[in-house]
């Protein structure tokens, strides 16, 4: 299939479309050119699992190595908290997207405002919707998906790919993070 | 409504009436035939002062409006990057673009809201319309509006608190349906090029379709519970069999879908007046389902919309008579594969069939019965109720349920057409594992698909997608045939009304605090994961003692699932309107008795003046009445418009994630203490009421997040200690089980120490503490200047 088309077929969104992470290098490259990163995890990171290993695994790695604090969704924040990782903040996915719009949010800590709001794990059409509102609405936000589907409203997204290449691009990335 | 000085209590309406005098002689002139234009007369027999904004305009409420919206501020999430509804389109709106007309992203965005919430309140104005003229027809202008005899004396909240009229026989209806048209086609025109450019004046403009569609709804409904003697206000209406499974197939098999009645009554009638009714099934989907039971108990309903593909294919029906609304567009293509004949009988779905109103019914059911013609367009509900029964009965021998679902050989064969393409998986809406499910058939597994069936919409975009045209919904309804066959549930017919002595009695607790709320499951079937989740919804919270009420398809939804004891949630609660009481109005257009009740409790309870007082209602129940809606699958445009009649009201609606493709949320900030102040009416001054509710619209990701959210949203600024204890039992509770640990947002929250539960002080104290938490004042909430005591910063 395409490499750069919405996974669910209809979801075309118009003319500004994700750049492809064709690499885990870009990706690696993105989050360290970031002054202040976040990530959001939907409930869908629980679910994923290649190899024996959950993604969740993986995020959490990610989110220490990059030094990236984690807002979790809906039910997720119960699984970061069994595997010893308290995430920064506990918030339903509409309300954090909601922030990243407000150009005067300070964030989390309340020092200054995110330049890179990484998504993972939310349901495809509710993450494409709110990374539409970002795309939109919050012009000096950098977004990043690392889901195994292209998502189009997003700055820069994985191609439409295996759980299994998937999954290798996530491990890749995490361990470039810690050079 | 105008006072003609001098005749006291003779008041003009606002519909006109024609006086022809074919000569009048008089000491100062001498008239032929004059005509003369005025307003009709009526005798005025409610006494109630007229408010200040009886029949608002589009505009009347914008200050209303605009209170709420500087709270809830909108999130926008667009749909598409473009706008092409001219033809200067299509036109860029990225980065801060504008269109070739002028507009902007987010005034495109509550554009496209308005546009919805119109289609929807036109749909329920039109439906109304439609049913009062036949109803008048019928039974006579005159005809007495009774929703609950002497016990629901506040018969029509809504017509009483928007157009300041009290009605009192059919034609009075007529007055209020006027006014909607008015301002729905008023409301259309805002959305033409060139119109509103401002995004927050399309977003209060959107507030006013929804208030004009619970009219709308309320017209609807009145009609057709006092001209068809539906339940009246009844908590003990008839439990209905509900599902698949509960359809006898051996008896000729009647299926009605869509929202309008009258032609499913006509059915009954006939089969009542010919002795047939045990000769034949009249199955149902969707709302004219939902109505034609509160007919006749003896109906069945098959499911919400989401079953309409199902159960065509089923084969079971022998004739599909269909009216309005979310009837699927492709529907007598799928009745010709089965050979069963399509009665359309509403003007606003045609199906392309030639219209035989005015033939012969021998001619038509010969005509139907033959096969010479696939169906027949009849706008006479009586005809349609001869001529369908007729053609059941004579159809069903020859057609011995012909149906088009695969044998389990046969859907094994067919799978092993599939190529793993995953173009079913990218078309399902749901994103469910579809490609895989149908490659395990290929090998005899049929547990994917087996499973498919309780999450699947019903909506066969899998099959449209299919490159080897496999006819996937068709596999999975195969696979899950032992399921289908065990769908017997039951449901409480809708009931209507709520009376006002359950809001005598339910009033202060809700207001106080004690009753932690009223949460209202209603709309469509576009669920995430399957219809079982607002059956565990709706048991959960009536199980914790909040009232809920139910309507539509998702109050079938509720019913579609039994416990550990073999009960469905209707079985095993009231149908009052009390503390733990699951309350099924009805079809779609019952939900205004379900913000109704929360007018009502302001009215009733509180003893606000209703006539024509939208804003002092609206502020009380804002502040005061624990009220959520919740549209789980929510679809439509009139799931729009309902939730938009919600939130003018001040009342929360929480959608599932689908809803977000509604392209806007209303979102309040809890980190922004400066949002949440409100006047308290005994002292004039502003003072910190705290993030309640929340939010106005919302969109939760997990039936978890929406079970913690509702629970939150109900908290109002006016709840007692005791109240808001007992509210946030609720919420620390189910966030603990379902997300896991304290909530964050206890500071906010609490606003004194007697607010925190007995059973959970220590933890909170911790929390408060390490938070810095001050107690703060609980106010007598307002967010109207003018209803303050004793003004000093009004």
């Amino acid at each position: 299939m395409p490499l750069a088309e919405s996974w669910q077929t209809a979801e075309i969104p118009g003319p500004k479309k994700a750049s492809l992470i064709i690499k885990p290098d870009i990706a690696d490259a993105i989050i360290r050119r970031a002054k202040r990163p976040i990530m959001v995890v939907g409930y869908g990171a629980v679910e994923y699992e290649v190899e024996g290993i959950k993604l969740i695994e993986c995020l959490i790695e990610l989110a220490k190595k990059g030094k990236i604090p984690v807002v979790v969704t809906a039910s997720t924040a119960r699984e970061f908290r069994n595997r010893g990782f308290s995430p920064a903040a506990l918030m339903p996915a509409v309300d954090i997207g909601n922030r990243l719009t407000d150009s005067t949010w300070k964030g989390l800590d309340g020092k200054d405002t995110y330049d890179l709001a990484i998504f993972v794990g939310l349901p495809y059409y509710m993450e494409w919707t709110i990374l539409s509102g970002l795309k939109h609405f919050a012009s000096a936000l950098k977004t990043m998906t690392l889901d195994c589907v292209y998502q189009p409203n997003a700055s820069w997204s994985f191609p439409n790919s295996t759980i299994k290449d998937w999954a290798a691009n996530l491990r890749d990335i995490v361990e470039n993070l810690g050079d | 409504m105008y006072c003609l000085s001098g005749l006291g209590g003779i008041k003009l309406r606002r519909d006109g009436v024609n006086l022809k005098i074919k000569e009048l002689k008089s000491d100062i002139a001498h008239f032929r035939d004059l005509s003369i234009t005025i307003g009709a007369i009526a005798r005025e027999t409610w006494v109630e002062p007229m408010g200040p904004t009886p029949f608002p305009s589009l505009t009347t409420l914008r200050s209303w409006d605009r209170k709420l919206l500087e709270r809830y501020k909108p999130f926008y999430l667009p749909f598409c990057d473009l706008c092409c509804l001219c033809t200067y389109g299509k036109c860029d709106l990225t980065g801060n673009k504008r269109g070739a007309c002028g507009i902007g992203m987010a005034a495109q965005q509550s554009r496209t809201v308005l546009l919805a919430a119109s289609i929807g309140a036109s749909t329920h104005t039109a439906h109304a319309r439609e049913l009062v003229t036949h109803l008048i027809g019928k039974y006579g202008r005159d005809l007495p509006l009774n929703v609950g005899g002497l016990n629901v004396e506040v018969e029509a909240p809504h017509m009483r608190l928007v157009c300041g009229m009290k009605p009192e026989k059919l034609s009075d209806l007529e007055e209020a349906l006027d006014y909607c048209e008015k301002q729905v086609t008023q409301l259309l025109a805002v959305t033409h090029t060139g119109q509103e450019g401002n995004n927050l004046d399309f977003e209060s403009k959107v507030f006013h379709a929804g208030m004009i569609d619970h009219v709308g709804m309320e017209i609807a409904d009145l009609a057709q519970i006092s001209a068809f003697d539906f339940p009246k206000a009844d908590p003990e209406s008839s439990l209905i069999d509900l599902g698949l499974g509960s359809v006898n197939i051996n008896k000729p098999v009647i299926l009605v879908i869509g929202h309008n009645v009258p032609p499913a009554a006509e059915i009954i009638d006939y089969l009542r007046e010919q002795d047939l009714t045990t000769e034949a099934e009249v199955t149902g989907i969707c709302c004219t389902a939902m109505d034609m039971t509160r007919y006749s108990a003896k109906a069945k309903i098959v499911g919400p919309i989401s079953w309409q593909l199902r159960y065509i294919r089923s084969g079971v029906p022998d004739v599909i008579v269909i009216d309005e609304q979310c009837i699927r567009a492709d529907t007598l293509q799928e009745a010709m594969q089965i050979k069963a004949p399509v009665i359309a009988t509403s003007e606003k779905n045609c199906c392309g069939l030639p219209d035989r109103t005015l033939d012969d019914p021998d001619d038509i059911v010969a005509d139907l019965v033959s096969g010479k013609s696939s169906g027949a367009l009849i706008f006479d509900p009586v005809k349609v109720g001869e001529v369908t029964v007729r053609t059941a009965i004579a159809i069903a021998p020859k057609r011995k349920k012909h149906k088009v679902l695969p044998s389990v050989d046969e859907l094994i064969r067919i799978a092993k057409k599939c190529t793993l393409c995953t173009l079913c998986r990218r078309a399902c809406p749901n994103d469910l594992p579809v490609s895989y499910a149908v490659k395990a058939a290929a090998q005899g597994n049929l547990n994917g698909l087996d499973e498919l069936y309780d999450d699947c919409v019903g909506c066969g975009r899998c099959e449209s997608a299919c490159p080897q045209k496999i006819p996937v919904h068709s596999l999975i309804v195969t696979a899950a045939e032992k399921k289908t066959a065990e769908e017997t549930f039951c449901i409480r017919s809708g009931r209507g009304a709520i009376q006002d002595i359950e809001i005598r009695k339910v009033g202060g607790p809700i207001v106080l605090g004690e009753i932690p709320g009223i949460v209202a499951f209603v709309g469509c079937a576009n669920y995430p994961k399957g219809s079982r989740e607002v059956a565990e919804l709706c048991m959960e919270f009536a199980k914790r003692r909040y009232i809920v009420c139910t309507s539509g398809c998702a109050a079938m939804s509720a019913g579609m699932y039994r416990n550990d004891e073999g009960k469905t949630a209707y079985e095993m609660y009231s149908g009052s309107f009390e503390a733990g009481g699951i309350v099924n109005v009805g079809s779609c257009v019952s939900n205004a008795h379900i913000s109704g009740a929360a007018i009502k409790i302001a009215s009733i309870f509180a003893k606000k003046p209703l006539r024509g007082n939208y804003e002092e209602i609206a502020d009380y129940v804002y502040n005061r009445v624990g009220a959520v809606g919740v549209a789980w699958g929510a679809m439509s445009q009139k799931a729009a418009s309902i939730a938009a009649g919600f939130w003018r009201l001040g009342i929360p609606v929480v959608v599932g994630p689908h809803g977000t493709k509604y392209r806007r949320m209303l979102l309040g900030r809890s980190d922004k203490e400066q949002d949440w102040y409100v006047y308290d009416t005994r002292t004039g001054k502003k003072v910190y009421g705290g993030p309640v509710p929340e939010h106005l619209f919302f969109a939760a990701e997990t039936k978890e997040e929406a079970m913690v959210m509702i629970a939150k949203l109900t908290m109002r600024p006016n709840d007692t200690s005791k109240g808001r204890a007992i509210k946030l039992t609720n919420y620390i509770d189910l966030h603990r089980r379902l997300i896991g640990g304290m909530p964050p947002d206890m500071h906010l929250l609490v606003r004194k120490m007697a607010d925190i539960p007995l059973t959970m002080k220590e933890d909170i104290e911790k929390i408060l503490q390490h938070m810095k938490w001050t107690e703060h004042e609980i106010p007598d909430p307002t967010l109207l200047s003018r209803m303050i005591h004793t003004p000093k910063e009004a």
